[in-house]
């Protein structure tokens, strides 16, 4: 084997497996980003607490989705996760490597990479689809005839003919279009993770559909394992397995996506759940199941952030801030007081020695 | 397209196209035709560049005069909206009909108080006085129920939520009363649990002050909460239209069936999705005939030739395609 042939072979194929399928490919611990915002010549500034001591885990080959509403730190935690912006707290592990100086940016890349939801700011306008993809395996060594080749294979995967769109420029494709292209460009390296920050929001309701199913076919073929971030629940419910809620910076619950649909505990989750369109003409929905929009995230609600919303709210819930607590269904918990025995909290469950044993 | 007999359309738009010259020739509308009822609410539902928001605008005359070549006839309440001068259009524009837009942020002056934008829309239209008109903007802003409505008369646009403001905007519209109310994607920007707030207020506003409303939305959800009727539109044109549980219960029209049968809402975990194939055509390069044909699994050669004609199916029901089982006897482009 030549030199450029061992290149291409440990550049191309996914970097390889550590910890065994047991070990998660993701795990944050602790996650913290603040932003200070204001001052100057306007007076007094402000601290965003875009992301509060997030912790949540991603396995191997799973998606896991990510909803909440504007500000609730959603994309930061996405930034923080591929190394875009450095957290201020917390660490982060891709299958038992710490990220951080050990782990170069370079590397990280190779294990980690994004897809934006604009998918025409997020392409060079100046490079041609082929120069975009073949890029990051440049940069990483590959020869530039091996890079091209890569390009066109990837073209090909994402339902694109390379003879017909390798030497386009952006602006001459459609959403659509170009949003496969982000694709093709994110899995040029490879990477184990991919995270699709809003990935189809912007595009058509019909062509959205055909980008879902580019991803699962994707995810499949290849064995990746995808972050899925989207402020529209049925999306995330269609493809993810795992879904975590965030509200304000914090995770108010995590759990199965059938779990969440049917038995969600937090009532954040249930005000989301319900505010989906009806999509039954006989029965429009009657009631918005919240009032007001999600309050500031510069000084966010003391205790639980959530209970300036809440119909539940009790004085418990501005005084102390609810942990993550396991519901009793598998793998899901919620930050609300209803959920601990321990809170006081009027409509608190009775605890039972088995609950407690399990805590 | 027949108007509905029954009672004289407060909206009525007959054959409309729109094209913008200019670099492309792009042929924005090509032949639309909308009878909207008094106290109507008409969801026009259409993927970009279908041609929902042309039209919204066309009806206000707000496209560029000057690269916009605009022919059909559009009639509201009774006055022909193609022959406005500057100052009918004037008294037409918020005093008849009104608009509110996708991105409140935009369409709000950033350097006066809500209350005074209010109140100087009401001033001009209803020739009342300035006092008077900060009153209406009071009442409006209670209306829109923005909680301490008093203190937000004299906030600056850049101080409020994204709701609120797209609440301010809806106070700002129906402060004049006007008998038609356009809404652009009005809740596209919001979140969630805000966007399910305003579409019940525009819903209880638009019963209490009975108005004709035409809302545009690529959200069939939206378009479902809202509606009475709707109209699908592709390249330019409506190719469904009929009461809202008859479009969404029994689509005709094959791109209104794969639009359905392509949203997420309720699909399987994991399943493949139903998809159209291919993307919205470019209106600069419309095909011949049916639009949508390229696209479309049911499509022949006689679909890309000629006019494709609106089948009537019952009253205020349309589908224009030539493949509708009821009317493969029927001979079409008579």
């Amino acid at each position: 084997m030549s030199e450029a042939d061992v290149l291409r072979q440990e550049v191309l194929a996914p970097v390889a497996d550590v910890g065994g399928p047991q070990q998660p490919l993701l795990a944050v611990r602790g996650l913290s980003k603040h932003f200070a915002v204001g001052g100057g010549l306007f007076g007094r500034g402000g601290v965003v607490r875009a992301v509060d001591d997030v912790n949540f885990s991603v396995d191997k080959g799973e998606v896991l989705g990510i909803v909440g509403e504007s500000g609730c730190g959603k994309s930061t935690t996405a930034r923080l996760i591929i190394g875009l912006i450095a957290p201020d707290k917390g660490e982060i592990t891709l299958d038992g490597e710490p990220v951080g100086p050990a782990l170069t940016l370079r590397e990280l890349r190779r294990r980690v990479q994004m897809v934006f939801q604009d998918s025409y700011a997020s392409l060079n306008p100046r490079l041609t689809i082929e120069e975009t993809i073949a890029f990051g395996p440049k940069v990483h060594g590959i020869a530039p005839a091996v890079a091209r080749a890569r390009a066109h294979e990837l073209l090909r995967k994402v339902g694109l003919d390379p003879s017909l769109f390798a030497d386009r420029y952006p602006h001459e494709l459609s959403g659509g279009q170009r949003q496969r292209i982000n694709i093709a460009r994110a899995l040029a390296l490879a990477p184990r993770l991919v995270i699709l920050d809003e990935a189809v929001s912007a595009l058509d309701k019909s062509v959205e559909a055909q980008v879902l199913n580019l991803l699962l076919d994707l995810k499949e073929e290849l064995g990746l394992t995808y972050v899925f971030i989207s402020h529209d629940l049925n999306v995330v419910r269609f493809i993810s397995d795992r879904v975590i809620v965030m509200y304000l910076g914090e995770v108010v619950e995590s759990g199965p996506v059938e779990a969440l649909w049917t038995d969600a505990r937090h009532p954040y989750t249930r005000a989301l759940l319900a505010a989906m369109p009806s999509l039954d003409a006989d029965h429009r929905t009657q009631e918005a199941p919240i009032s007001g929009d999600p309050p500031n995230p510069i000084d966010p609600p003391s205790g639980c952030r959530f209970h300036t919303r809440c119909a539940f709210a009790e004085p418990v819930c501005s005084a102390e801030a609810p942990r993550l607590m396991p519901t009793g269904n598998e793998r899901h918990a919620a930050a609300c007081h209803m959920v601990d025995p321990a809170s006081g909290h009027s409509r608190a469950p009775v605890a039972s020695p088995e609950i407690q044993h399990a805590i | 397209m027949s108007v509905n007999p029954l009672s004289a359309p407060i909206v009525d738009i007959r054959d409309l196209h729109v094209r913008f010259s200019g670099e492309r020739t792009v042929n924005a509308l090509n032949g639309v035709d909308i009878a909207l009822a008094q106290g109507e609410v008409l969801g026009l539902l259409g993927e970009s560049g279908s041609g929902k928001s042309v039209t919204l605008k066309a009806l206000l005359r707000l496209l560029p005069p000057r690269r916009t070549t605009i022919t059909g006839s559009m009639h509201v309440a009774g006055q022909d909206v193609l022959s406005m001068d500057d100052e009918a259009l004037e008294n037409y524009r918020g005093g008849v009909v009104s608009m509110i837009f996708q991105e409140p942020m935009l369409a709000l002056d950033p350097v006066y108080s809500i209350g005074d934008q209010i109140a100087e829309g009401v001033v001009r239209h209803k020739g009342v006085s300035w006092a008077q008109g900060r009153a209406r903007a009071l009442e409006m802003l209670e209306g829109v129920r923005i909680p301490s409505a008093r203190r937000r008369l004299d906030a600056y646009p850049h101080e409020m939520s994204g709701g609120m403001l797209q609440r301010a905007m809806i106070a700002l519209a129906l402060s004049c009363s006007p008998k038609v109310l356009l809404a652009d994607e009005p809740t596209t920007a919001l979140d969630a649990t805000v966007q399910i707030q305003i579409l019940l207020l525009l819903r209880e506003l638009q019963r209490e002050m009975g108005m004709a409303v035409i809302f545009v939305t690529h959200d069939i959800g939206v378009a479902i909460e809202i509606s009475d009727r709707v109209a699908v539109m592709y390249g330019g044109r409506i190719v469904e239209t009929g009461k809202l549980r008859d479009v969404v219960k029994n689509p005709q029209h094959p791109y209104t069936r794969g639009l359905l049968a392509s949203t997420i809402h309720g699909a399987k975990r994991g399943v493949r999705l139903e998809t159209i194939p291919g993307a919205p055509p470019r209106l600069d390069r419309l095909p011949p005939g049916c639009s949508f044909a390229p696209r479309c699994g049911l499509a022949d050669a006689a679909c890309s030739q000629g006019e494709i004609l609106a089948v009537p199916l019952g009253p205020q029901r349309n589908v224009r395609c030539i493949k509708l089982a009821t009317n493969i006897a029927v001979p079409v482009g008579v």
